[in-house]
């Protein structure tokens, strides 16, 4: 969709970026950047003049071919791990990144050992004839409700 | 004069709750019938004069009284009337009110739809209840009184934020209190079980439809502060992950695995603490949101003016009331009793299972908000968690949850056999597995993501099917129409709220896999293609408003030659605040949004522009409001509305005689 | 009866730490830059655009570096504690105009006087980035040997002059 043969080129709008490769690289990184100044919006989104000032230092940086890792920790040293939506994975972010996971695996150990010893319990119950044929008179009494 | 009463009105009302907290409470543990009577004449009591003092509130804003430091602080003379009133609740003192009086409205709602209910619950019910009526109003008149004086009075007030000038300003925050709020009906049916010492399938009959229809407006709430971002906001982001939003979800997600959990109580008498625990968990974390929102513990969009005074005194009221609770739960709790016994593989294994997955998302989710507070905390540095983390993790919780909601509806209680199930879903898995795989192929674009989505969406829609197929085969009725009335509301309510969940994820995986973006210059005359459409923008013209002027673009919109619709983004400029604002102009559609947002002038008339093609995504909202729906087909269900007419005498005489001779 | 003390626990701790975040400020990022060695410049001088001040012209002495703007209202507002300080002559005050016009610094200069021995100019706003400035006003000490010790957010005052600068700073003078 964006290949319109040449019928509409000459009325057809410039992309804002001077380089769409640089941009959208610039896009993938600036996503998952924090912009410092209007806390609560990604580099991409904000519009503050020093989140203007950073895109054009990542754009620069793109442009000299520096990897992404790269870009991101010249971000880094400058302002440390706060500019990252990402929390990197360090000793201090373990907890982070493995707690929910942690917290999944101890609810279903409770659940299997809960449910284990309910399972003891639902064995152990048993019936006298007497409640048995009661039981049946019922249930056959009852049958088509749901 | 008129904010001198509405205060004065609240004085009266902290007084009123006051005895409401502690008389029929009181009443109850001594089974003093007299003191217990206090609890409903005292809700209704509540409610008036609350309502009072909102009345007087809403009147100051109508009449531009400036005199009133809030009004001056949130309003101004050019704000159209409309938004006058919605300032009530447009910054932190209003907003508090508004908690209030929605408050007193499900307080005054459970005193007169409780007639079913013994008289020591409802004594208890609304005791507690007032009890944290008495935090609010006391933090409203200690230090965030919305009638404080200005004197001498302002000229004119700041104006509300542009940004909340807005309709979804009039209606999302009442929607989502409503729901915040509505969980202190479940808390305090919970609270007044664990000091009745009784919790059975009688409890949970009472307190499912109070949670439902709580949950119903929390749906709403949360899904219309999404709708809002999305279209106010003007970047087309629809969720973000900030921790007022986190605030707003939590409390969802508790409520869910509440509703579930009623559901196993109600009909098997099993779950029992665990309902408990959740019913004090979502109004906790709705009590925590409200903390979060005012304390200035967290950076967010959201959050109101901070002072420390304030975050202290919900910290302190937070502590005691969840503290309190949770105490209360460790103590009574054991003592409840387990209900019946059942196995690994059965629907109440699988509703357990669905607990557990939902406590998890919780957990999580609280995890990553509160995260970087807690190493801040500990000196271990400032990081920030976003959207990058929230999406890693939540997806792999969720989907377990959801690929049990199509196995739980057809499992047996009690025990089921894993095999029989197997079989009976194959199908539905198959024809799952085979769409989720040939629609992205047919689109032209596949990722493992898109096609999770429409797995798990699918298979919602199919298993849904099947269990349709076999309920009606067997119910009784003769026609297939007498047997789809034959079949009780509840289960539609279920069966709709779990398509909306299916639509919901519908919506999200075509949006996030299928949408594109085009940032362009444009000159006037000039066009741009997104999606297929072809827009074509003819400049912009100044438009003034009541308090704004903007610059309003005209972009036509075609489709294959045929034009489709004409759009109207906006750059507004408020003249009080001196904020820029832009208002994205959006082309809804069944099966598209279509999305203009204008950038900066360039010279020459030309404008940079952000364009998008966003597919589906009104399916989002759409899903979250057929759940809602749900919820309340399921609350209409003959059951409670036999219960609804029942009146008093329903108690045999006898047992009311015994009841006296008792105390 | 142990296990269903669980939630109270979890809930124990969490209100711990929110009482512990009620005194802290979630915006407020503190530098990585601290205790790292000062990041190089070599820029314009304000007063004598012909001449150029580096950041190595000044190893071997204790120096404040102070960001501002004539478009900044933080500045006006600390601007007399570093005029007191300037006074003072204990420590040499450098300044760098941030993204700011030659001659709107210029007229804001001699309105509200000069503390500054030198003050480099920094138009596009590139030696803020490497020096991690997110706003103005922001302070750093540096030392000696070129290592940043301290980065003062926001605008200075007396008190944190009196409590944290200035003892830091006779310390490394001392060195």
């Amino acid at each position: 969709m964006l290949l319109l043969p040449s019928l509409a080129t000459a009325n057809e709008a410039q992309p804002l970026a001077a380089n769409p490769q640089v941009e959208a690289r610039l896009k993938l990184l600036a996503v998952e950047l924090r912009c410092l100044v209007c806390q609560n919006q990604t580099l991409a989104d904000s519009n503050a003049p020093l989140a203007e000032d950073l895109r054009r230092e990542v754009r620069e940086m793109i442009a000299k071919d520096m990897s992404d890792k790269e870009i991101i920790d010249f971000l880094v040293t400058r302002y440390g791990d706060f500019v990252l939506y990402r929390p990197p994975w360090k000793a201090t972010t373990t907890l982070l990144w493995l707690g929910p996971f942690l917290l999944l695996g101890a609810g279903a150990t409770g659940l299997v050992f809960a449910l284990r010893r309910r399972q003891k319990k639902l064995t152990d119950v048993t019936l006298s004839e007497a409640e048995h044929n009661r039981v049946e008179k019922l249930l056959s009494e009852g049958s088509n409700r749901l | 004069m008129i904010p001198e009463i509405g205060h004065y009105a609240l004085i009266l009302a902290l007084c009123v709750a006051v005895v409401q907290g502690s008389l029929p409470i009181y009443g109850a543990a001594v089974g003093n019938a007299s003191l217990m009577a206090v609890a409903k004449p005292a809700a209704r009591g509540q409610f008036l004069l609350v309502l009072l003092a909102f009345c007087c509130l809403g009147y100051a804003f109508a009449e531009k009284d400036f005199s009133v430091l809030y009004v001056a602080a949130t309003s101004n003379s050019q704000l159209p009337l409309h938004y006058r009133l919605a300032a009530i609740w447009g910054a932190h003192e209003g907003s508090l009110l508004l908690w209030m009086f929605i408050l007193s409205i499900w307080m005054v709602a459970v005193s007169f739809f409780s007639t079913q209910l013994p008289e020591a619950m409802r004594a208890r019910i609304l005791g507690v209840m007032g009890l944290v009526s008495v935090g609010f109003l006391l933090f409203m008149l200690t230090v965030s009184n919305p009638f404080e004086r200005l004197i001498p009075a302002a000229l004119d007030g700041r104006d509300l934020n542009p940004l909340l000038q807005d309709p979804g300003m009039v209606i999302h925050p009442p929607m989502l209190y409503m729901g915040y709020v509505g969980f202190s009906v479940a808390f305090s049916f919970a609270i007044a079980a664990l000091l009745g010492g009784t919790l059975d399938a009688a409890w949970a009959r009472w307190s499912r439809p109070w949670t439902t229809v709580a949950w119903c407006f929390m749906t709403v709430g949360v899904a219309m502060g999404s709708g809002w971002a999305y279209y106010e906001l003007g970047w087309g982001g629809w969720w973000f992950w900030d921790p007022v939003e986190n605030a707003s979800f939590m409390p969802w997600l508790a409520g869910t695995a509440l509703m579930h959990s009623l559901a196993v109580t109600d009909k098997r008498g099993g779950f029992k603490a665990w309902s408990v625990l959740l019913a004090i968990m979502a109004f906790s974390l709705s009590l925590l949101g409200t903390f979060l929102v005012r304390s200035g513990v967290l950076t967010s969009v959201h959050a109101f003016a901070t002072d420390p005074k304030r975050g202290l005194f919900i910290l302190v009221f937070l502590a005691v009331v969840i503290g309190g609770s949770l105490v209360l739960f460790a103590w009574r709790a054991p003592r409840v009793g387990l209900g019946g016994g059942f196995a690994m593989i059965s629907r109440e294994g699988m509703l357990l299972a669905n607990n557990v997955l939902l406590v998890a998302a919780l957990g999580s989710v609280l995890l990553g908000t509160l995260y970087p507070l807690f190493l801040d905390a500990l000196d271990l540095g400032k990081i920030s968690v976003g959207p990058p983390y929230f999406d890693t993790v939540f997806l792999p919780l969720m989907t377990p949850a959801i690929f049990l909601m199509g196995i739980g509806p057809l499992a047996q209680w009690k025990q089921a056999s894993l095999p029989a199930l197997a079989i009976r879903l194959r199908w539905a898995f198959g024809v799952s597995l085979a769409t989720a795989v040939a629609v992205p192929w047919l689109m032209g674009q596949w990722t493992p993501l898109i096609s999770l989505g429409l797995l798990l969406a699918f298979w919602i829609l199919a298993t849904i099917l099947v269990d349709l197929r076999e309920r009606l085969l067997h119910a009784e009725g003769g026609s297939i129409g007498g047997r789809v009335v034959a079949l009780p509301r509840a289960y539609w309510g279920m069966v709709l709220a779990h398509c909306g969940v299916a639509v919901f994820i519908l919506g999200v995986t075509m949006v996030k896999g299928f949408e594109v973006e085009q940032d362009v210059r444009m000159n006037v005359g000039e066009t741009a293609t997104i999606g297929g459409y072809t827009f074509r923008f003819d400049g912009t013209q100044q438009v003034n408003g009541p308090n704004y002027v903007a610059a309003r673009g005209t972009f036509h919109v075609s489709q294959d030659g045929r034009e489709v619709t004409v759009m109207y983004p906006e750059k507004r400029r408020y003249f009080v605040q001196n904020q820029t604002m832009t208002e994205a102009a959006i082309s809804p559609g069944l099966l598209r949004d279509l999305y203009v947002s204008l950038g900066e002038p360039i010279e020459g008339g030309a404008w940079s522009v952000r364009l998008y093609h966003k597919p589906f995504i009104d399916w989002i909202w759409g899903g979250c409001l057929v759940m809602a729906l749900g919820g309340v087909l399921a609350v209409s269900d003959r059951r409670y509305r036999l219960a609804w007419r029942r009146k008093e005498a329903a108690v045999p005489p006898a047992t009311q005689m015994a009841r006296q001779t008792v105390s | 009866m142990s296990r269903f003390l669980i939630p109270f626990g979890i809930f124990i701790v969490v209100v711990g730490f929110l009482a512990v975040g009620l005194t802290l400020n979630p915006r407020e990022l503190p530098s990585p830059l601290v205790g790292k060695a000062a990041p190089d410049f070599s820029l314009p001088q304000l007063h004598d655009p012909g001449k150029v001040i580096s950041s190595s012209d000044l190893k071997g002495k204790v120096w404040l570096l102070n960001f501002w703007a004539s478009w900044c209202g933080g500045c006006k507002d600390e601007h007399p504690v570093l005029i007191h300080l300037a006074q003072s002559g204990e420590v040499p005050i450098y300044g760098m105009d941030y993204k700011d016009q030659r001659n709107e610094a210029l007229a804001w200069l001699k309105e509200w006087g000069n503390p500054y021995s030198i003050v480099a100019v920094d138009e596009p706003g590139r030696v803020g980035i490497n020096y991690g400035v997110y706003g103005v006003p922001e302070t750093y000490v540096i030392d000696k040997a070129g290592v940043i010790r301290y980065k003062q957010i926001g605008p200075l005052r007396e008190d944190i002059l009196e409590k944290k600068i200035l003892p830091l700073v006779r310390d490394l003078q001392n060195q």
